[in-house]
């Protein structure tokens, strides 16, 4: 039995701990020990940006980062953007705007984006544009989800 | 990826003594090339050490005549939100907002680029172009290497068993002096580069003849290349595109490029003499506003 570590961080809002090895990835933690499998995993490799978390209010690859160094961080995932039931604007927007196919890469697009919003609520589209660039999505939807992104940034929610 | 321990020392003291614990490490900062060089089965080492917990690796610091000491693990993006970083060390500002995404740009760092010593590694062009040193620190006590004298081969440097880089040092700036970093990819975000290239240009009070001047070339050979002799060029000179033609012609000689699926030779050394044109164009650009 591989030594585990015990990491203590607070997860979308709440104080957690959770056993883990030192070479699990936070992406592996996440999706394998904690059940929380909206965080997808694309290439594994920090290129793609699919399994895009907040860390310390940073947007973060969790595939490129371990576990362990979660220790007293403050991490928001994918589960985390919605208040309840209530859709954060830009889960709302990616829906209104059809900004997405397939899903994989919306998670990490809809956190990555929030991430923005959190520091600019009113990014021009070269901004979203070229901060999204670490996102891929290959069923090539970029312009429907800058659209997205944009309205989410004209709403009440954001903008006020 | 093979069972591992991590460490994560809050100081040098600690470091050191991690170091000398009989194991194989690796350093852990930002984690965007490590994890995945260990993952993939690039690297292999009983431990990572996580540097991120030690005072002097974490933050930024002016020195007192005018140059910044960067501690090797800040991340890129603590660097291009610093606004005074921002107007004094324009250079520096060229690299940290291109190395990957976003998402990259929130853990990478000058230490870690550097320490993974890539050929094509985005920072050190503009770190060589800046005049920056290491300042690397062992058990035995710290020692301070000019950065084009820091790396030996693709991966390779000179880092010793039981060293860490502990910080990056930009050295003060001259009056009228100007610096600047691009590289070519074949689109406009996330790659590798092609060719980067960073130079600086130093003129005279009356901004009429350069008085020094330093290019960097990264991608056209093992190492990041410091062209000594194209700086050399232009001093005494004035600032003219004859003048910098020349200097680019020198820089495109000492280029040694392989062919590989990002460009070829003959590709490489033209970007060579083109990019390093137009870095000296837009250093002296800076240089004028200086």
């Amino acid at each position: 039995m591989p030594r585990r570590a015990h990491v203590q961080s607070t997860l979308n809002g709440e104080e957690i701990d959770f056993l883990c090895e030192p070479r699990q990835s936070l992406l592996e933690v996440l999706r394998d020990e904690l059940g929380l499998t909206g965080t997808k995993e694309g290439c594994n490799n920090g290129n793609c940006g699919a399994c895009s978390v907040l860390l310390n209010g940073r947007v973060v690859n969790s595939c490129c980062v371990l576990g362990v160094e979660a220790e007293g961080a403050d991490v928001v995932t994918i589960e985390g953007v919605a208040d309840g039931e209530h859709l954060h604007p830009l889960q709302q927007c990616f829906l209104e705007e059809a900004a997405l196919q397939c899903g994989v890469c919306t998670p990490g697009f809809i956190v990555a984006a929030k991430a923005l919003l959190d520091n600019e609520p009113a990014p021009d589209e070269g901004r979203v544009r070229h901060w999204l660039a670490g996102n891929l999505c290959r069923c090539t939807g970029y312009d429907k989800i800058v659209r997205a992104v944009l309205k989410a940034s004209e709403t009440e929610e954001v903008s006020a | 990826m093979k069972e591992i321990d991590y460490l994560a020392p809050s100081s040098l003291d600690e470091a050191y003594r991690a170091l000398q614990n009989g194991k194989t490490s690796a350093f852990l900062a930002g984690g965007t090339d490590i994890i995945v060089q260990l993952r993939e089965g690039r690297k292999q080492v009983d431990q990572l050490i996580d540097v991120k917990h030690i005072p002097e690796l974490t933050s930024c610091s002016w020195t007192a005549d005018g140059g910044l000491a960067i501690g090797a693990s800040v991340p890129f993006a603590e660097i291009y939100e610093d606004a005074e970083i921002v107007s004094r060390l324009p250079c520096l500002i060229d690299c940290a907002t291109l190395v990957g995404g976003i998402q990259i740009q929130s853990r990478a760092c000058f230490g870690g680029n550097i320490g993974n010593s890539g050929p094509a590694a985005d920072t050190v062009p503009a770190l060589i172009a800046l005049g920056a040193t290491l300042t690397l620190g062992s058990a035995g006590g710290t020692r301070d290497v000019p950065l084009e004298d820091f790396f030996t081969g693709p991966g390779q440097n000179v880092l010793g068993p039981g060293e860490l880089i502990i910080t990056v040092n930009v050295p003060p700036q001259p009056a009228n002096s100007g610096s600047f970093f691009h590289r070519f990819i074949p689109r406009n975000e996330m790659d590798i580069a092609v060719v980067n290239v960073g130079a600086r240009i130093d003129l005279d009070a009356g901004g009429e003849r350069i008085e020094g001047a330093r290019i960097s070339v990264g991608a056209v050979a093992p190492t990041p290349l410091y062209v000594a002799a194209a700086g050399e060029a232009l001093v005494g000179e004035a600032p003219t595109a004859e003048a910098f033609a020349r200097a680019a012609d020198i820089a495109a000689d000492a280029a040694t490029p392989i062919t590989d699926m990002r460009g070829s030779v003959a590709q490489r050394v033209h970007l060579t003499r083109v990019l390093t044109t137009r870095a000296l164009d837009r250093a002296l650009e800076r240089a004028r506003e200086a």
